[in-house]
C-alpha cells in the first residue's frame, strides 16, 4: 500500500487531483457547465493560456524565466489580427522573425551570462511598444481559418479538451520521450556535464528559446481566434499566469524539472479557478487574493509531499 | 347564441385584452440581468456601481426583473472580462449589460453570448460586435465642445491638453475631438499635452513637470478627473490661472466654487453621468420586454455651467462625481430619439 502511494506518485497526482476537485466544485455550483456547450465556454480561453504555459515551461526548463511572455503574446495577437489577415506572406514572415528574435535572446542570455529576468523584463516593454505600433487602437480581424479552427465544434468532445490533450501529449512525447528532448532537459539539470559530453549549451538554449517563441506565437494566434480582434494589452496577464501554470503543474524553477502534461493541467486549473470564484459570487476585490490562496494551497501540499519524499 | 352571452363573451375578451396589455409591462419579472464591468478603481466607476445598485435594487424589489447582479473583474484585462462574460452565459442570465475593457477584444465572447440567446447591451466602453446594442457616448463631441466653449470665452492663445490613459479609445476619441475643435476654430494652439490618466495626483505631477517648458497658457482642455490636479499645479507654479475645463468631479466642482466665490472664476464642466449604467439597465429591460430598440443609442452629456454649479455641487457626494440616475421613461425617450 505504501508503495502504491509513494510521495513521487502523490506528487505527480497532485495537479490532476486539484483540477478534478475544482471541476467537481464548479459542476456542483453551476450544473449548466456540465454540458458540451458549458465545457466549451468554460475552457476555451484556457487554450491560449495552456500554449503560453508550455512556452514558459521551455524557458524554465533551462533555468531561465521569461517575464516578457505576456507582451510577446499580445504582439503576436496584434500581428495576427493585422498583417497575417491582410498580407499573409508578410505576416507569417514577421512571426518567424519574432521566433528568431526569441532564439537570439537565448543566445544573448547565454553568451553574455545575463540574468534572463532583466533581459526579458526589458523585452516586455519592447514587445508592448511594438504591439502599440502595429495596432495603435484596438481592432484588426482574425484570419477566417484561425477563427473557424478555434470555434470548431467536433462531435462528443469539445474543442478545448481535444486541443489541451493534443498540446500536452505532443510536447510530452517530444520533451520527455525523445532523445533530443532528454538532452534539452539535461541543460537545466546539469549543464556542466552535458557540455563535457560534447553538447553545445548555446545551441540548446537557442533551441529552447525558439520553442518558447513558437508556442508564444501559437498562443497569440489561438487568442485572436477566440476574441476575433486584438488589443495591444490583450495578454499582459499571461506572463504571471504562465509561470504559475508551470509551477502548479509540478515544475520547478531550477533543475530542468518540468512536466508538459502538468503544465497544461496547471494552466487549465488557473483558468478554472477564475470561473470558480466568479460562480461563488465572491467580491471581485477578494478574487485576486483568493486566486493566490488556491495557488498557495496547492504549492503547500506539494512541499508537504516533498518533505515526506525527503524523509523516505 | 343569445345576445346576453355574446355581450358577456365580448366583455371577457375585452378584459383579457386589457390584462394582456398590462402584463406586457411585467413580462420581464422572471428575467435576470447581469452587469459586467471591467474596472472599479476610480470615483466615476464607484458612482456607476452605486447608481446601478440603487436603481436595479428598486427594480428587483418591485418585481420588474428577477435579478440584477453586478460583476467587476479584478484586473482591467480583456481576457479576464471575456472569461467573465462566458461565465455569465453559463450562469443563465437573460441579458448582460456590459462596460467593456476593449471595443474589439471582447467580440468573440459577446458573439457567444448572442448565439446563446443572451441580450448584450454595451455602454460607455462599447463593443463593435453587430449583435450587441451600443449606448455610446460621443466622446469626440465632448472634446470638441470644450474647445468651442473656450473659443467663446477667449480670443486665442496657447492651450494645454491633459489626456487620459494611453491606448484607451476614450482617450483617443476625446483628444481627436479637441484637435478637431482647435482646427475648426483656428484660434488656439496646443502648446503641450501630458497624460493625467484621469487621476488628480497623476495630472498634478505631469502638469507640474511640463509647466516650466511652456509659454503662457490661457486654457486647459481636460478629460475629467484631472482638472483639480491641474489647478493645483498651476497654483503652485505661481502662474496666472487659465480657464480649466472641469470634469464634474466633486473636488473639481468644489475648487471651482471656491474660486468663483473668491474671484469670480468662470469655467464649465462636462462629463458623462455614471448613472448611464442605469440607462443601460432599462434599455436591456425594454429589449427583454420585446420593445423594438435600435442597435445604436447615444447618451446625453451632463454639462455644468456657472449658473448650475451650486445646485450640482450640492447634489454631488464628496469624493464622487455629479450624477443623474435614469428612469424607465428616460430610457424610452432615448430609444424613441434614436428610432427617428
Amino acid at each position: 500500500m505504501s508503495a502504491l502511494l509513494s510521495p513521487r506518485l502523490l506528487r505527480s497526482l497532485l495537479p490532476p487531483l486539484s483540477l478534478a476537485a475544482l471541476l467537481i466544485a464548479i459542476f456542483w455550483l453551476q450544473p449548466r457547465t456540465m454540458s458540451y456547450f458549458g465545457l466549451n465556454l468554460l475552457l476555451n480561453l484556457a487554450v491560449p493560456i495552456a500554449l503560453a504555459t508550455i512556452a514558459q515551461m521551455f524557458i524554465l526548463c533551462v533555468n531561465e524565466l521569461d517575464l516578457s511572455l505576456g507582451g510577446f503574446v499580445s504582439l503576436v495577437a496584434c500581428v495576427t489580427a493585422t498583417w497575417v489577415h491582410d498580407t499573409p506572406l508578410l505576416g507569417f514572415a514577421a512571426l518567424v522573425g519574432l521566433i528568431a528574435v526569441y532564439a537570439a535572446l537565448g543566445a544573448l542570455i547565454h553568451l553574455r551570462n545575463l540574468p534572463s529576468i532583466v533581459v526579458t523584463l526589458g523585452m516586455s516593454f519592447v514587445w508592448l511598444g511594438l504591439a502599440v505600433l502595429v495596432l495603435p487602437t484596438p481592432g484588426g480581424k482574425a484570419p477566417e481559418y484561425i477563427r473557424s479552427l478555434m470555434t470548431l465544434k467536433p462531435f462528443f468532445v469539445p474543442m478545448p479538451i481535444i486541443a489541451s490533450v493534443l498540446i500536452a501529449g505532443l510536447v510530452h512525447l517530444f520533451l520527455m520521450r525523445s532523445a533530443l528532448g532528454t538532452v534539452l532537459r539535461g541543460a537545466g539539470g546539469n549543464a556542466k556535464s552535458l557540455e563535457r559530453a560534447g553538447w553545445s549549451i548555446l545551441r540548446i538554449k537557442m533551441t529552447m528559446f525558439a520553442l518558447a517563441g513558437f508556442f508564444g506565437v501559437l498562443s497569440g494566434m489561438a487568442l485572436v481566434g477566440l476574441t476575433t480582434s486584438a488589443d495591444a494589452n490583450i495578454a499582459l496577464r499571461y506572463t504571471l499566469l504562465s509561470i504559475a501554470g508551470v509551477i502548479l503543474g509540478g515544475g520547478e524553477f531550477v533543475g530542468g524539472r518540468v512536466s508538459p502534461i502538468g503544465a497544461v493541467i496547471g494552466a487549465v486549473t488557473l483558468a478554472l479557478a477564475g470561473s470558480f470564484l466568479s460562480f461563488l459570487r465572491l467580491n471581485p476585490d477578494w478574487q485576486i487574493g483568493a486566486q493566490g490562496a488556491i495557488l498557495i494551497i496547492v504549492l503547500a501540499l506539494r512541499v508537504l509531499i516533498s518533505r515526506t519524499e525527503a524523509k523516505a | 347564441m343569445t345576445n346576453s352571452t355574446r355581450t358577456s363573451l365580448l366583455a371577457t375578451v375585452a378584459v383579457l385584452a386589457a390584462l394582456a396589455g398590462q402584463s406586457a409591462l411585467a413580462d420581464t419579472s422572471g428575467k435576470r440581468i447581469a452587469l459586467s464591468n471591467n474596472y472599479a478603481g476610480n470615483s466615476w466607476r464607484q458612482a456607476m456601481l452605486r447608481s446601478w445598485e440603487k436603481v436595479t435594487g428598486a427594480a428587483v424589489a418591485d418585481g420588474t426583473v428577477a435579478a440584477a447582479d453586478a460583476f467587476t473583474t479584478a484586473e482591467n484585462q480583456v481576457t479576464e472580462q471575456a472569461a467573465q462574460i462566458q461565465n455569465l452565459i453559463l450562469q443563465g442570465y437573460d441579458a448582460i449589460v456590459l462596460n467593456a475593457a476593449s471595443p474589439e477584444g471582447l467580440n468573440g465572447a459577446v458573439k457567444e453570448a448572442c448565439d446563446a440567446g443572451v441580450t448584450v447591451v454595451s455602454f460607455d466602453g462599447i463593443v463593435t460586435e453587430p449583435c450587441a446594442w451600443r449606448i455610446a457616448v460621443d466622446f469626440k463631441q465632448m472634446g470638441k465642445d470644450e474647445v468651442l466653449y473656450l473659443a467663446e470665452r477667449l480670443d486665442g492663445g496657447n492651450l494645454l491638453e491633459i489626456r487620459g490613459l494611453a491606448g484607451v479609445f476614450v482617450d483617443d476619441a476625446i483628444s481627436a475631438g479637441i484637435h478637431e475643435g482647435v482646427a475648426e476654430t483656428g484660434k488656439f494652439e496646443i502648446a503641450g499635452s501630458v497624460h493625467g490618466n484621469w487621476a488628480q495626483d497623476v495630472s498634478q505631477k505631469a502638469v507640474a513637470g511640463i509647466l516650466p517648458s511652456l509659454p503662457d497658457i490661457v486654457g486647459v482642455v481636460t478629460q475629467g478627473g484631472d482638472g483639480y490636479g491641474t489647478a493645483q499645479a498651476f497654483a503652485a507654479s505661481g502662474r496666472e490661472m487659465p480657464i480649466i475645463v472641469m470634469g464634474n468631479r466633486h473636488d473639481e466642482l468644489t475648487w471651482w466654487k471656491e474660486q468663483k466665490d473668491a474671484n469670480g472664476y468662470e469655467t464649465m464642466s462636462v462629463s458623462i453621468a455614471p448613472g448611464v449604467s442605469t440607462l443601460a439597465f432599462w434599455v436591456a429591460q425594454q429589449i427583454l420586454d420585446g420593445a423594438d430598440v435600435p442597435k445604436d443609442l447615444t447618451v446625453p452629456f451632463l454639462r455644468i455651467d456657472q449658473d448650475t454649479l451650486d445646485e450640482s455641487l450640492a447634489n454631488t457626494e464628496p469624493g464622487g462625481v455629479a450624477n443623474v440616475e435614469y428612469s424607465l421613461e428616460d430610457a424610452q425617450e432615448v430609444i424613441k430619439a434614436a428610432g427617428m
